[in-house]
């Protein structure tokens, strides 16, 4: 019927809008987006009303301005020149490095702590415990502050290496140093290198000629610049990884029509192993170690403190609470279910990752992915020990060194809201195809 | 064929187990070396253990309570030929830590107030004490920013009458005007009195009845209190909001699931140091011109958004665990949303909901040192400005690890009491 | 209407601050306080004590201020700001007056809108290595790891420097100057830089002050002032006279102890102008005459403060160099008070 569309203007009383339940979740909607939209509107127009009268309308142009200051840990090229804009995707490139280091190794010792909790041994679990309480109970903040001040306080400076009976020396083989302005580790090295290879490069910049008599580019052509070396030995190794994939299914279809498990593991060790020797035999690979000069190490890969302070501290702190979460998982299983599967013949490791693991994942993924999104948060706080990330570099020292609090704060959000979102994303993902093979 | 067969006749005594299995060293059989690996792991702790003890003891037995400098503390250290720590700057600051720079002669206040915080909590996280003590509950809202800011008591009061017309306007309007209508003038009456009436109404009322205590400035706020009044403000505060968050991302409507969704991710999305940054920097930007906040009220409105989006999830979860019955009963009783959701969802929703809401408010409590970022003197960024004191200028642990066992003395009963809660709820749900 | 809601609000919580109006001197007057910004904590300049109050060189400027205006030192709020939040604490009007060791540049004054009233701290950007390091100037620390407070002008006045003389170096950024000193004590950086005041200031508290040097390069001029919001000049007038009256009463002999005295009537016809007994110069700023009486009373004169608070007697230490009188060979000029 057409009144049901359009009632008559007569029968339509404005009291409709509020009882009848045709209109009113329409109505309290519109009531609900008018009510939003007026907020977003005033905070808006007192914004942009402020920033005329202080005389700094919104201008993204300073980050075309050269930074001015100088960034210790740099994964791409930069210096003092450089523009603000490249000083943030230095500082995010920073910031992705912890999160990513931190989740890796803040998942590792979860486990085994979260583990070594339900262990019979007394006393192992009783420190498990004390651990879990004290790192869940106090600050992270603090935690970072602390680890840093344990790394200056307890290592030795570089000075004390220096001389033939000096109070510190390296550690394995004379490869390593541990000092308290972080820890320096070989490199590794070709010597028969590809070069690298610019990415998003403008071939036309100065910056990317080619000098005189050939030779790899300049580091600052590009975006930033990636060694083909790694590439090459990444897609060997991926070539492997697929290569004993294969053998594996093999391996379960014979097992499934013969209930024989033919012994591969030598042969897919060796498809990863023996071509990834052979490329970096034929790179010439070798390590760089690091070697006192001057005031500082040389050579080598440098840890600075502030990074392992950083990252140990996220480390320890987020993995006081994957424990409890993966013994939350583990105790979820009820015992009938390992009972049932050693029932059904199969053996202890096949029933861990056969029947236990999969349903313990079901339970610790989601808590899982809030940590990991907890602890990228949470590296916002590198500021306290001084390593360089986005809070570091765009909302730390460009914003004091331009004065433009509104972009900054409001770029760093933004950029820290897509990360979240991005973890979210993948791990929804994942969870989603752990969730299918319960079903 | 013989058969034999084997008739027990007496019965061997009783024996004691043997020795290896009772008593310390059957305890530590079991518990400690019950396997090789077991051992080691064993002795690998106590070895921990006593490296831990041997660093740490001989410095924290250190005879230096009295001193009032660090240079006071080396020379009584290298008198006594031994210790390392110097306690002379917590006895120095104790007061200064606990209430910032909270007028002395007032503390009764702060901790009258907290005490008080204590009483009004405790009905609701204890549910064997008279139910009574709830008015105290929800009086003490009112009360409580009364005792810690001060002025006269006609304002809290005011704002107290407020809810008071919004719950009369709900109970006496309906009949009038009918449902809808009574619950938007439930909201908008005491709005409405809120911004026109209580400002100069309690200035009549304190002309005629002074009933005033002196006033203290929130900047006069720091140390623990700071962190606690943050807390506990936020997390009050975020209630109600995220209570109102949490139902309207559940909500069937689509705008205003999707603005609840977009506000609790966006919160959760961002650190909360960004959303500290826009209370430091952004926030009068964000404001009618004119008007300023101080720092610690725009620190706490942050705060509290920040605690909303995380309470709103923990309700989510509570309303979750609801059998759908509940949802159904209340409406097979005819009862409307509203009183649906106040007698029957919310009740069972928020009982359930009382552990998360206590490790939500440990998270912000921990949470609060990141004020000493943008300036705030926690109890963090008061240990910096100690420090500038040319006094004890070079201390490190000493401060470091007070803040930290104070932190962790809250932080670890709070979480044992939600750990009580936890255990107490399966019971009674199973 | 929306501004009425706010305010409104803001009554109902009782807590409302100060509205930054443009007449900032109507509002201090009005509120019988002084929102002074400082930091939050740096030796000698400003910090809190056991008992709460805040002490200090830049904390002395600010109760002089407040004992002109209000002829009270006391009645004063102050507000701990980060190298981060205190332009935007002092734009918003938040805080009255910002007297936290602030450089004067060309863009802090031009393009952050702010007005710099004058310097009560003439610096510079210096280096402190230990002694064992052998290094006796900025020159030769070419590779070294220097330590720096971020969030001021030493970063970059420190880029500039390395990168003139073509120089590598490694810059640890620290968020505090203890920090920077633990860092520094560990050896896990070579050299600390800041201004040089501050290295003083640090190296005082050292436990063997004597195995550490300043090395002879300044690197940068620091005029460390306080400042106030464009767009106020008769407040800027009060901040920038009140400084004023501070060095010139160092110059005339003017102190705490003899204000008084000197207040019945002097001799000297710029003392009684500058003590408001002739004149009325108090009145032209919209104060009492007795303005310049009550600043210097609050703490004494410049070299009073001075000597209190970073002077050779304190731990601290510091000598006057550039900060002594111009009649003293120094930078210290008050413009005449007629």
């Amino acid at each position: 019927m057409s009144i049901t569309t359009a009632p008559p203007k007569e029968s339509f009383r404005l009291g409709m809008l509020v009882y009848d339940t045709r209109y009113r979740s329409i109505t309290i909607q519109i009531v609900a987006l008018i009510g939003f939209l007026i907020l977003a509107g005033w905070l808006v127009n007192n914004t942009l009303h402020n920033l005329a009268v202080l005389g700094k309308p919104i201008d993204f142009s300073f980050l075309k301005d050269s930074a001015g200051y100088d960034i210790n840990q740099r994964l791409i090229d930069y210096n003092s020149q450089s523009s603000h804009w490249r000083a943030t995707v230095v500082g995010l490139i920073n910031t992705l490095l912890v999160a990513f280091l931190g989740c890796i190794t803040a998942t590792i010792i979860g486990i085994i702590v979260g583990v070594l909790r339900l262990s019979n041994n007394w006393l192992v679990a009783r420190l498990m415990t004390v651990y879990v309480e004290t790192f869940r109970n106090v600050p992270v903040l603090l935690w970072i502050v602390f680890t840093m001040a344990i790394l200056i306080e307890t290592l030795p400076a570089p000075r004390d290496f220096r001389g033939d009976d000096s109070e510190a020396s390296m550690v394995l083989f004379d490869s390593v140093a541990l000092t308290n302005r972080g820890f320096y580790v070989p490199e590794p090295m070709f010597s028969r290198g590809l070069g690298d290879l610019p990415i998003l490069a403008d071939r036309s910049s100065p910056a990317c000629a080619v000098p005189e008599g050939g030779g790899p580019v300049s580091d600052s052509c590009g975006l930033f610049q990636v060694s083909l070396d790694l590439l090459l030995i990444l897609a060997v190794l991926g070539a492997g990884f697929y290569v004993s994939s294969l053998i594996r299914k093999r391996a379960d279809r014979i097992q499934n029509q013969t209930g024989d498990r033919p012994t591969t593991w030598y042969l897919r060790l060796g498809v990863v192993v023996i071509p990834t020797v052979a490329v970096l035999v034929l790179l010439g690979f070798h390590l760089g170690r690091p070697e006192l000069k001057g005031f500082n190490f040389q050579g080598g890969i440098y840890l600075r403190n502030s990074l392992i302070a950083l990252w140990l501290a996220l480390s320890l702190y987020t993995a006081a609470f994957i424990a409890e979460i993966v013994r939350a998982g583990i105790l979820a299983i009820s015992k009938g279910q390992s009972e049932a599967a050693a029932a059904l013949g199969l053996r202890s490791n096949r029933i861990m990752s056969l029947v236990i693991l999969p349903q313990a994942l079901r339970v610790i993924i989601p808590p899982l992915i809030s940590q990991y999104l907890n602890l990228t948060k949470n590296s916002s706080l590198a500021i306290a020990v001084g390593y360089m990330d986005l809070t570091g570099t765009l909302m730390g020292i460009t914003l004091n060194q331009t004065g433009r609090e509104l972009e900054t704060v409001l770029m760093g959000m933004l950029v820290y809201l897509s990360i979240s979102l991005c973890i979210s994303a993948v791990m929804n993902l994942y969870n989603q195809r752990v969730k299918l093979v319960e079903r | 064929m013989t058969e034999t067969h084997f008739v027990r006749t007496q019965m061997i005594e009783e024996q004691e187990p043997p020795g290896a299995t009772t008593g310390a060293v059957g305890w530590m059989r079991e518990n400690l070396f019950s396997s090789p690996l077991n051992a080691i792991l064993s002795l690998l702790s106590l070895a921990f253990i006593y490296w831990l003890l041997a660093q740490a003891l001989p410095w924290l037995i250190s005879p230096t309570w009295q001193a009032n400098s660090l240079t006071e503390c080396r020379e009584i250290i290298a008198e006594a030929g031994y210790g390392g720590a110097c306690w002379g700057l917590i006895r120095e600051r104790f007061l200064q830590f606990i209430f910032g720079f909270y007028p002395p002669h007032l503390y009764w206040r702060v901790v009258l107030d907290f005490a008080l915080l204590a009483v009004a909590l405790a009905p609701i996280l204890f549910t064997g004490l008279p139910r009574k003590m709830l008015y105290f509950s929800a009086v003490y809202p009112f009360l409580m920013p009364w005792l810690l800011w001060g002025g006269t008591i006609w304002t809290p009061v005011m704002a107290a009458v407020g809810f008071v017309i919004g719950y009369l306007a709900q109970r006496f309007l309906k009949p009038v005007v009918g449902d809808l209508a009574a619950t938007i003038l439930a909201f908008v009456l005491p709005v409405v009195w809120w911004i026109f009436l209580a400002g100069p109404v309690p200035n009549a009322f304190a002309s005629i009845l002074p009933l005033a205590i002196e006033t203290v400035e929130s900047r006069a706020f720091g140390g623990y209190m700071l962190s606690i009044t943050i807390g506990v403000v936020a997390i009050a505060l975020s209630l109600p909001i995220g209570i109102l968050l949490a139902l309207g991302r559940q909500s069937d409507l689509l705008i205003v699931r999707s603005l609840s969704v977009g506000f609790i991710e966006f919160i959760r999305g961002v650190p909360l140091i960004t959303l500290l940054f826009v209370a430091s920097t952004l926030l009068n930007i964000f404001m009618p011109p004119g008007t300023d906040f101080d720092i610690i009220l725009r620190v706490i409105i942050m705060v509290t958004l920040f605690a909303s989006a995380y309470m709103a999830e923990v309700i989510r979860g509570g309303l979750a665990a609801l059998p759908r019955g509940q949802y159904e009963a209340a409406d097979a009783l005819g009862l409307d949303f509203w009183m649906a959701q106040r007698l029957i969802i919310m009740p069972q929703a928020l009982k359930i909901s009382i552990p998360g809401i206590v490790s939500t408010f440990i998270g912000v409590f921990k949470d609060t040192t990141l004020v000493s970022i943008i300036g705030l003197l926690d109890p963090l960024g008061l240990s910096r400005a100690i420090l500038a004191d040319s006094n004890w200028n070079g201390i490190v642990w000493e401060i470091y690890g007070f803040i930290a066992v104070m932190f962790f003395i809250f932080c670890f009963s709070m979480s044992r009491y939600s750990m009580y809660l936890e255990r107490k709820l399966r019971t009674e749900h199973r | 209407m929306k501004q009425t809601v706010l305010v409104g609000a803001l009554a109902l919580a009782g807590l409302s601050a100060g509205v930054a109006g443009a007449a900032t001197l109507d509002d201090v007057k009005a509120r019988g306080k002084l929102n002074c910004g400082v930091t939050t904590g740096l030796t000698g300049f400003a910090n809190p004590n056991a008992n709460g109050e805040w002490e200090g060189f830049d904390v002395a400027v600010c109760r002089a201020v407040a004992a002109a205006i209000l002829g009270d030192p006391t009645a004063i709020e102050f507000v701990p700001t980060t190298g981060k939040t205190r332009f935007t604490a002092l734009a918003s009007g938040e805080i009255d007056m910002l007297a936290r060791n602030t450089t004067w540049t060309f863009t802090r004054d031009v393009d952050l809108k702010f007005e710099f009233v004058g310097v009560n701290y003439y610096d510079g950007q210096g280096f402190m290595v230990p002694k064992e390091l052998g290094v006796s100037s900025a020159k030769e620390l070419d590779g070294a790891t220097v330590c720096i407070q971020t969030g001021t002008t030493t970063e970059l006045n420190l880029a500039d420097f390395f990168r003139a003389n073509n120089m590598e170096y490694e810059p640890v950024p620290v968020e505090t100057d203890n920090e920077a000193q633990q860092q520094y004590l560990a050896g896990a950086c070579d050299a600390y830089t800041t201004d040089a005041s501050g290295l003083a200031a640090v190296r005082a508290t050292f436990e063997a002050p004597g195995d550490h040097i300043l090395l002879p390069e300044i690197i940068s001029k620091e005029p460390l002032g306080p400042l106030v919001r464009h767009g106020d000049n008769e407040w800027g007038d009060i901040v920038r006279w009140t400084l004023n009256a501070l060095i010139a009463a160092e110059e005339y002999g003017i102190t705490s102890a003899n204000v008084d005295e000197l207040a019945q009537g002097t001799e000297s016809p710029e003392i009684n102008r500058i003590l408001g007994t002739e004149g009325s110069l108090g009145e032209m700023l919209g104060l009492n005459a007795d303005w310049a009486k009550n600043a210097i009373k609050a703490g004494g004169n410049y070299g009073e403060l001075f000597e209190k608070n970073i002077g050779e007697a304190t731990p601290i230490g510091l000598a006057r160099g550039l900060n002594a009188q111009w009649t003293n060979g120094g930078l210290l000029y008050a413009p005449p008070f007629r």
